[in-house]
């Protein structure tokens, strides 16, 4: 992992994944290290995105080491007409590691092959989100003690989100059992179905969100995204069939975690927060100690 | 007569010989193979008969010989194209196209917010083969299908 670029989950291995799960649980008991004293990190984000921004810095932060970057294009030299491979050139002068989010597709690909110093994609547009992926698994494990065997319900957005896409197939390393449920309108595209068909892992699909969630032992919930649905309409009524109430957790398994790559809006009530297991405020504070074990290995500290 | 004469404007003594091109593409595979910059003789014909390919092109070169990987680009835009090399007016080899591992450049990625379709970057594919000739982009890692393959150079 030293010195490569981090663009997709598919650039690890399982045993790589593995690696960074154990670091993962290594720098929760220690989050407070110097190891990254003296060196640059700079953090460019072409678009907003404040939680995994913070998330990132704060990551940096404990380990001793400095930031440099910007929260938004606008603030940058890309509003100058800059571009992407002129402003990671520069940047890749002025730091030892790039952490970037874009909202176009590839764009950390491309960043990773004209880079002199290693890319960290945290997201590119619709694409990929790696660091994402990695804390959700590293939050499965510290909840279950397993990654294997387990049985995954994915909920909301299927079609689009990039979370879910990239946690099945980092997930079907791991013999799981898939249920999906999703409107029709956002159900999970066909090449995904495809690639689990072909690794024999079997998955069931549902329209409805029921009591069939007992038999879950971890719930991903998502985000419908409105610029998703050209009838604002249409959104305001998907919005509020795939709700998770606290009432629904009644008669669910006890090891059963429910996650959220979050910003939620409405589809996990606020009554859930306070049930044991809701595990989503958990699962953002893992992704620092994720995102450690990322940047310290792809740096050979660890 | 009349065949004899057609025979002298069409043989090369040396080169190579491109058949069986569908002919609303025999352009792209002029681009394609860059025969723009050539400066021995090039004839074509188009619009041919073929029992394969309705209407077929021909493409003719003197002193011209391509390599495996710069024939196989032509998978997007004549894959049922035939090569024959030619050595003092024999045909001396016959080639066909094969499926490439991955193709540079030469088609546009179909999703409009890949990073190759707004900045200034040469698009690569892992072609993915099978009945059909899909490309999936090694950027977005979306995939462009046979039908909505784009020809940009």
């Amino acid at each position: 992992m030293k010195n490569r670029s981090l663009v997709s989950i598919e650039d690890y291995s399982k045993d790589e994944i593995l690696r960074i799960l154990e670091l993962s649980k290594h720098f929760e008991k220690n989050p407070n290290q110097k190891i990254l004293d003296g060196k640059v990190i700079a953090s460019l984000f072409f678009e907003p995105s404040t939680r995994t921004r913070l998330s990132f810095e704060s990551a940096v932060s404990k380990l001793g080491g400095s930031i440099i970057g910007f929260s938004e294009a606008g603030s940058s030299s890309v509003s100058k007409g800059e571009s992407l491979k002129d402003t990671i050139l520069t940047v890749s002068k002025y730091s030892d590691l790039i952490v970037m989010r874009h909202p176009l597709e590839g764009a950390a690909k491309y960043a990773s092959e004209v880079s002199r110093v290693p890319i960290v994609n945290a997201g590119d547009g619709a694409n990929q989100h790696p660091t994402q992926t990695l804390l959700d698994l590293y939050s499965i494990k510290k909840t279950q003690g397993t990654l294997s065997d387990l049985n995954i319900f994915l909920v909301g957005d299927l079609k689009y989100g990039r979370t879910v896409h990239s946690l099945l197939m980092a997930l079907s390393n791991f013999n799981p059992v898939f249920n999906f449920i999703a409107h029709p309108k956002l159900r999970i595209p066909i090449e995904y179905k495809l690639y689990l068909d072909e690794l024999g892992i079997k998955y069931y699909e549902h329209t409805e969100f029921t009591d069939i969630i007992s038999r879950a032992d971890i719930i991903y919930m998502t985000r419908l995204q409105r610029e998703r649905f050209s009838d604002p309409v249409e959104y305001e009524k998907t919005k509020n069939v795939y709700v998770l109430r606290n009432e629904m957790l009644e008669n669910t398994k006890d090891n059963l975690r429910i996650l959220h790559p979050l910003p939620r809006v409405n589809e996990i009530n606020e009554d859930v927060d306070s049930n044991p297991k809701a595990y989503y405020f958990e699962q953002a504070e893992n992704g620092v100690y994720a995102r450690q074990a990322i940047i310290s290995s792809i740096l050979g500290l660890s | 007569m009349k065949e004899e004469k057609k025979l002298q404007v069409s043989a090369i003594k040396d080169g190579t010989v491109i058949d069986h091109i569908p002919a609303k593409n025999l352009f792209k595979v002029i681009k394609i193979l860059n025969l723009v910059s050539l400066e021995d003789p090039v004839t074509f014909g188009s619009n041919l008969d073929s029992s394969k390919l309705g209407k077929k092109a021909i493409i003719k070169m003197s002193n011209k010989y391509f390599d495996d990987e710069e024939i196989n680009k032509l998978i997007l835009v004549a894959p049922q194209a035939r090569l024959n090399i030619i050595k003092d007016y024999q045909v001396i080899q016959k080639k066909q196209v094969k499926v490439p591992e991955r193709i540079m450049g030469i088609a546009k990625c179909v999703n409009p917010k890949c990073i190759t379709n707004n900045e200034n970057v040469v698009t690569k594919f892992k072609v993915m083969y099978n009945k059909n000739v899909d490309l999936k982009c090694l950027y977005c890692e979306k995939i462009t299908d046979q039908d909505h393959i784009e020809i940009i150079i």
